[in-house]
């Protein structure tokens, strides 16, 4: 099952109204429109949406793993950045 | 121990029922083969997708069809049991799977005649095969729309898949007449809105199917002769080895269940 000249696909899922599209899994297709018929095929399966996208792999910029420690563990030490610090009323209930 | 296979009885509106049922469970069963061997894992699974929505389809007419006989039988019984005379679905689709193009080719002209045709029985005066119809006429549309676009990719992709996609359409051209067929029985059932005339659709079917031939730049067979028979139960050679394949599990274990 070689997939020559398939490009690669990003899928992504909007499960219910009001929510985002989430990232679900890839796969190869020829062009856009069969790989939206292969996302139906393979992602929603057992209900799982009721809308897709898909995004050509290579549009997609990721950030370099080798920069992790740069780029995220700055941040390991700021808790202040958390909304934890205040007492929340009970009557506010569920925020 | 063995079962004694069925005889069926000529009840117009069991037979309308059976041979929806013949042609989804066939169809159905030819598409599952291609699982594991599909040229790419995505349409090994659309595939085996659209194989499932075909047996959910028989097995609802089955039902209905063994409800409407009232001789005891079920959805199993006349899946299993009944030899190849006793089964009811147009040739075009026991035509063994082929290649991909031929597999798509086949899918395109029925599913160009199976989407308007549930549209068309969602009117049914039967509600039973109306709820039937509403069910998998959204299954066909589908099935439509995945199989035209694949041809529109084979016929305008590379000199190969043209060819085996010109192929595939004059090899199974000859099995198409078949599907707007009814006879007297089944005509009686069109008089009473039970069932639509096939032959009204004949008209869209064939405006689908030149749109995507068109588009895929490959051309339509002129020869007007048409193979006819599976709705008669004279089936060409490949349905035997399907039935003995799909069969064999309940005729060696009568009963089995899992």
């Amino acid at each position: 099952m070689s997939t020559p000249n398939m490009a690669l696909w990003e899928v992504f899922i909007r499960s219910r109204n009001g929510l985002a599209h989430k990232h679900v899994g890839s796969l190869h297709a020829p062009d856009a429109t069969l790989a939206l018929q292969a996302a139906r095929d393979l992602y929603t399966r057992r209900g799982e949406g009721l809308s897709i996208w898909v995004v050509p792999s290579n549009a997609i910029t990721a950030s370099d793993p080798a920069d992790k420690e740069m780029l995220f563990e700055p941040a390991d030490s700021k808790i202040y950045r958390h909304p934890t610090f205040y007492d929340v009323p009970d009557e506010v209930g569920h925020m | 121990m063995a079962s004694a296979s069925i005889q069926i009885g000529d009840d117009p509106l069991f037979l309308c029922a059976l041979r929806r049922a013949d042609d989804a469970l066939i169809l159905g069963h030819r598409l599952s083969e291609w699982c594991g061997h599909a040229p790419m894992l995505e349409e090994d699974m659309a595939l085996a997708n659209i194989a499932l929505d075909l047996l959910g389809q028989a097995r609802e007419l089955y039902s209905y069809a063994a409800k409407v006989e009232g001789r005891g039988n079920d959805e199993d019984r006349l899946a299993y049991l009944r030899d190849e005379r006793q089964y009811r679905n147009l040739l075009l689709l026991e035509q063994p799977n082929g290649d991909f193009a031929r597999t798509m080719v086949r899918q395109l002209f029925y599913s160009a005649f199976a989407d308007p045709y549930w549209r068309a029985m969602m009117n049914s005066s039967d509600p039973t095969l109306a709820a039937i119809a509403a069910k998998s006429e959204k299954e066909s549309a589908y099935h439509l729309r995945h199989s035209s676009e694949w041809i529109i990719r084979l016929g305008d992709g590379t000199a190969e898949s043209h060819r085996r996609a010109q192929e595939a359409i004059e090899h199974l051209w000859a099995f198409t007449g078949e599907m707007f067929e009814a006879d007297a029985g089944e005509r009686g059932l069109i008089d009473a809105g039970i069932a639509i005339d096939p032959a009204s659709l004949r008209e869209q079917w064939q405006s689908t199917v030149s749109a995507v031939l068109t588009e895929a730049t490959l051309t339509q067979p002129t020869n007007p002769w048409m193979q006819q028979g599976g709705r008669g139960g004279r089936h060409s050679e490949h349905l035997g080895h399907l039935l003995a394949e799909l069969q064999y599990t309940q005729r060696a274990f009568p009963g089995l269940t899992w």
